[in-house]
């Protein structure tokens, strides 16, 4: 690249043509000021408080959005650049309420800082300066932001950063002259706008004007400290900082989530869990002590007596009915430690491989699918891919909700010209910004795919040379298809079949084509087939294994990648090693210094064949770590009814839940604020999460808990630092093996794995040269209905999914007081059509009832769902829709059909007292 | 040109709006000119209108918000049937134009930019219009009137239906 050499204040400095007057400035360490400049958004030069002199030039220049040129001779400190920026700031202060004693941002605020800076005070009374000011009231109307407009200095920053960042153009400049102001739409308070929360203004305001409210008056910049962590809700694997501060009785407190540049997967973008919901963390409902159920009533226990009692059962269970008496639920929310360590005692102490966690609900289908098409059951390439892919297909996945900063890449992608086909039965707003929407029937999915392999073959599309190259089982895939034409397909997915065509066309072509997908694919009963679906178009089309491209399954929660990566499943030890491979066995009794013959060979029972076991008597005890069955899986009268037949069961949790309150014992388990670990991203990014305040409570964190309860059953682990753990795993795991707290420290992007040694970089894109199997396998794989279809008595197909302001059952996002407030209650989403037909209104309260039970909640009206389907979310247990939905299984994997089951829908009378909210931030 | 067409049935409007945003859909710098020819169907831009503009050109709203409040010439508010725009530049204040813009927000019971009840008039302050020889003055529509005392005004008004 183009060098250029210039000076500035006497010193030479080389730098790179384009680069501005401000960075080749800072990067002689020379400090220029700023208002309206910020590194990661577009320079407008508007505030002028950053000019220079330029030797011949007729004005000062603002050095941030100035280019250097060759010979340049800049001074940044000039006595005429110094006047300048005082009669900048002077004109700023004249207009601004004289509030730093109480005000927030005192310390952090950039105008604080340049006033102070060049010494300028607030106008005196008198001066002609001291004139009308702004009297806006501000804007409280929403939990999360305070806006006090007469505080802004109009840099135009939050305006960039909801537009560059978010895409969201919520703000904009208002009006003209001294009446100009920041509006949000059109000029509403921001609850009645189209705001999402994210936060983003909040991050780039450089005074108090934007504020997060519920730090205000929670410490000083000074007295805060900033603990680097990882987020705890989706896969996407925001980092952030917690900023804590003390509190009362000088207990730490979590004060505010404060962005990082640093942060490798999302910068500094969040969405409004990540930024805001952290109030669950010191929620008066956080458990505080054991709890031991006697005669029906709970008792606060000490940890002793608690794991006493435990071990005591435990023994008794062992002795009476053996190793497979025991069934063990980890967790998609704990850190790869905790569930390594619960695996190891399921595995090494109970006995068992009757091991699973929630990753059986949503992606484990992928994990079955993909690891027989491709070798790993991994998202195969990095997110950072979105940023050189020319076509991508959504499938099943309303990413904006689930996975919210991951969607800003593809909405990024998208802006820059790539193009993208969504495939759902909602117009969710990736649908309404891609430039295909295909609006199948729930559950078609298989068909649409076979078609489109169909498509490529019959139009000469297939990448012949790939696929002789690299795959294997052609012919399969072929002969399975060669029925399938758009046509057919069209019949049964009610998408056009000449889109089909288009799409199916357009993925083959493009120069980097790639597919992701979640739940709406998986969770089917042919769910293993539709990701092999998904994995044959990969492979016909050689759009996998290079930047741009791959197959990518979106991991739901935080930790589902890592929770799998750690053998908490019933058929694999950690990094997928087989149970019931005699080696692997040897292996781990090594490491764990146990009889080989004390692990089982035999593969275990899934989360659903355990409720089956406990059902049938021959599982007598749960030990349910972080999750809660009854809301979260299908059937849920059922799943009651069967863990009130266990006898004995210990849970570990945050909160009593639907779950805890059929255990015996409950465990208070410590939150990610308050322990030390790591999380595995969807990409499969390995990031630590690090403790930033001190257990509340007496709650512990996981990993001890187990290794207190594994010494009390006999087999000490003799773990006292959690950095140990990760140790071990790297020793079993040969994926996790360069992995350490040590080398995680100082590699702030954190690893994605396979990293297999200490100085193996890691490997963010899978299958570049090969597949992990070795060669691709094509699956010929056949469309089935789905196991339940619409009837006379059950006319209306059922699909479940999330939202934006939620996560899963709601254990944490429904006591932050900001995101309850947000999304209050839950609805039914149903066609105009149908609605009609069933002479229901919008806002009226209906009873949905299925062939297993039944909710009521009210209804909203929507077109943007297909006709003959209604939807809602399974966050809110008092709209319980998995009492409706049907536990019939994929037989391959094991997962349910969440997705579709057939429903009648009834209009009933609203609750009494009901009031419909007013501000609910309804997406879809 | 300021008039509220009246007459015209809310439907007939929307559907001139309609075809008008539909002829507009896919040229891009389309904005300025719909507002002005959504200002000429509505008399003024009613929020609403400014919501479906905003989809139609695929443009924040904000954004359209922030266009419309830049320019003087587009209104969120209904207009009256005449337009009183009343000078405070240099000479008008000095010459007592305040006093007449006192009068008259006095006598027709509106503030600076809003219109009366009955629609009848809107009353607007403005810098210098540029005829300091008739200080104070004002204009209703294309009519100037200079030289005012504010006693002289409701005859004014009330050639004005
Ligand atoms: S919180 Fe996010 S969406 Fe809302 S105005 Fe700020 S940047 Fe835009
Ligand atoms: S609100 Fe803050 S970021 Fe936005 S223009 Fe005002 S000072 Fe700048
Ligand atoms: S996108 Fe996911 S990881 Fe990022 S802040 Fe939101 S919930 Fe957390
Ligand atoms: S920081 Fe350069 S013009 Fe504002």
């Amino acid at each position: 690249m183009e060098q250029v050499t210039l000076t500035i204040d006497g010193q030479a400095v080389t730098v790179a043509a384009g680069t501005t007057v401000l960075a080749a400035a800072r990067s002689l360490g020379i400090h220029v000021p700023t208002l309206c400049h910020d590194p990661d958004l577009t320079s407008e030069g508007s505030c002028r408080l950053c000019v220079v002199h330029v030797a011949g030039a007729r004005t000062l220049m603002p050095a941030c959005v100035t280019a250097v040129m060759p010979g340049m001779v800049v001074q940044t400190a000039a006595p005429e650049v110094v006047e300048a920026r005082r009669t900048i700031i002077e004109l700023l202060l004249a207009n601004h309420p004289n509030d730093c004693l109480t005000c927030e941002r005192a310390g952090t605020c950039a105008l604080q800082e340049a006033a102070y800076a060049y010494g300028v005070r607030f106008p005196e009374a008198g001066s002609p300066l001291a004139g009308e000011k702004h009297q806006w009231p501000p804007d409280e109307s929403n939990p999360m932001l305070l806006r006090d407009m007469n505080k802004c200095i109009l840099c135009g920053k939050c305006v960039r950063a909801c537009a560059e960042w978010q895409q969201r153009h919520v703000l904009d400049f208002g009006f003209r002259g001294f009446a100009t102001k920041i509006v949000a739409d059109m000029d509403q308070d921001l609850i009645g706008s189209s705001c999402v929360y994210c936060g983003a203004c909040l991050t780039v305001c450089p005074t108090g004007a934007l504020l997060d409210r519920r730090s205000i008056g929670r410490g000083r910049p000074w007295e805060r400290e900033h603990v680097r962590t990882t987020c705890g809700y989706c896969g996407t694997g925001c980092q952030f900082d917690l900023a804590v501060a003390p509190g009362q009785q000088g207990k730490r407190q979590v004060v505010e989530v404060v962005p990082t540049a640093e942060a490798p997967v999302n910068g500094r973008s969040l969405c409004v869990k990540g930024r805001f919901g952290t109030g669950f963390i010191h929620h008066r409902d956080r458990l505080r002590q054991p709890l031991i159920k006697k005669d029906g009533q709970w008792v606060a226990a000490s940890w002793s007596e608690a794991i006493a009692l435990i071990a005591d059962r435990w023994q008794a269970i062992k002795a009476d009915y053996g190793s497979d008496a025991f069934g063990v639920l980890a967790s998609a929310r704990a850190t790869n430690e905790d569930n390594y360590v619960i695996h190891r005692l399921a595995r090494s102490v109970f006995g068992t491989n009757n091991i699973d966690h929630c990753a059986r609900l949503c992606h484990a289908s992928s994990v079955t699918g993909l690891v027989a098409s491709l070798g790993s059951g991994a998202m195969t390439n990095p997110i950072a891919d979105l940023a050189v892919t020319d076509f991508f297909l959504v499938i099943g996945s309303n990413t904006t909700e689930s996975h919210p900063v991951l969607a800003l890449a593809m909405q990024k992608a998208l802006k820059r010209g790539a193009q993208a086909a969504v495939i759902d039965p909602r117009r969710i707003e990736l649908a309404g910004q891609a430039q295909w929407h295909l609006q199948l029937r729930p559950g078609t999915d298989l068909a649409l795919l076979n078609a489109m392999a169909q498509v490529i073959i019959a139009e000469g599309k297939v990448n012949a040379d790939f696929v002789a190259k690299r795959t294997e089982n052609y012919e399969a895939v072929a002969e399975a298809v060669k029925d399938c034409t758009p046509e057919w397909a069209e019949a049964i997915t009610g998408v056009p079949a000449a889109i089909i065509r288009e799409v199916a066309l357009a993925y083959a072509t493009a120069p980097a084509g790639a597919i992701y997908y979640t739940m709406g694919v998986t969770q089917k009963t042919t769910g293993t087939h539709n990701v092999m679906a998904i994995a044959n178009l990969a492979l016909l089309t050689g759009q996998i294994g290079r930047p741009g491209t791959g197959v990518n399954p979106l991991r739901g929660q935080n930790n589902v990648q890592g929770a799998c990566d750690m053998g908490a499943l019933p058929n694999v030890y950690p990094g997928y090693q087989p149970v019931t491979d005699e080696a692997v066995r040897r292996k781990m009794a090594q490491a764990w210094h146990v009889p080989p013959e004390s692990l089982s060979l035999q593969t275990g029972l899934t989360l659903g064949e355990m409720l089956d076991a406990v059902d049938a008597g021959t599982i007598k005890t749960l030990l349910i770590m972080g999750e809660n069955p009854v809301v979260s899986d299908p059937d849920s009268d059922h799943v009651v009814q069967t863990l009130q037949k266990a006898d004995f069961v210990v849970a570990i949790d945050l909160f009593m839940n639907e779950t805890t309150e059929l255990a015996h014992v409950v465990l208070p388990a410590c939150s990610f604020a308050e322990k030390t670990g790591t999380f595995t991203n969807t990409e499969r990014r390995v990031q630590m999460v690090r403790q930033a305040i001190e257990p509340i409570g007496e709650a512990r964190p996981d990993w001890q808990i187990i290794t207190e309860l594994a010494a009390a059953m006999g087999q000490p682990f003799g773990y006292t630092d959690v950095a140990q753990i990760m140790k071990e795993i790297a020793e079993v795991t040969p994926s996790y093996g360069g992995i350490s707290h040590e080398r995680l420290a100082v590699t702030p992007q954190g690893l994605c794995w396979p990293c297999p040694a200490p100085d193996h970089p890691g490997t963010p894109r899978l299958h570049e040269q090969a597949f992990t199997r070795g060669l691709g396998r094509f699956h010929g794989v056949s469309y089935l209905p789905p196991a339940e279809q619409p009837d006379d008595d059950y006319p209306l197909i059922l699909s479940t999914g999330r939202r934006l302001f939620h996560y899963h059952t709601g254990t944490m996002t429904r006591r932050d007081p900001g995101l309850a407030a947000l999304y209050s209650e839950e609805h039914l989403e149903m066609h105009p059509d149908d609605a009609q037909a069933l002479g229901i209104g919008d806002g009226d309260w209906v009873q949905v009832t299925s062939r297993r039970g039944s909710m009521e909640l009210a209804l909203r009206i929507t077109d943007a769902i297909v006709p003959g389907t209604v939807f809602t979310s399974f966050h809110f247990a008092e709209a319980l829709v998995n009492r409706l939905t049907n536990p019939a299984r994929d037989t391959l994997a094991q997962i349910p059909e969440l997705k579709v089951c057939a429903v009648a829908v009834q209009k009933i009378a609203a609750p009494e007292g009901y009031q419909r909210p007013v501000h609910k931030r309804v997406l879809v | 040109m300021n008039c509220n067409c009246g007459g015209t049935a809310e439907s007939t409007k929307d559907a001139a709006l309609a075809t008008m945003l539909a002829e507009y859909r896919e040229k891009p710098g389309a904005l300025i000119p719909v507002l002005q020819g959504a200002q000429a169907i509505y008399g003024y831009l009613p929020e609403t209108v400014l919501a479906q503009i905003a989809a139609a050109l695929h443009l924040p709203l904000s954004h359209v918000f922030g266009v419309v409040t830049f320019y003087t010439q587009f209104h969120l508010q209904p207009r009256g049937r005449h337009i009183i725009r009343v000078c405070l530049g240099t000479a008008c204040h000095v010459r007592g134009g305040a006093a007449i813009f006192t009068a008259l927000q006095q006598h027709l019971d509106v503030n600076d930019g809003e219109t009366t009840e009955d629609q009848r008039f809107t009353l607007e302050s403005v810098a210098c219009i540029g005829a300091c020889g008739l200080a104070p003055v004002i204009t209703i529509n294309d009519d100037t009137f200079g030289r005012l005392t504010p006693e002289q005004l409701p005859e004014i008004l009330a050639r004005y239906a």
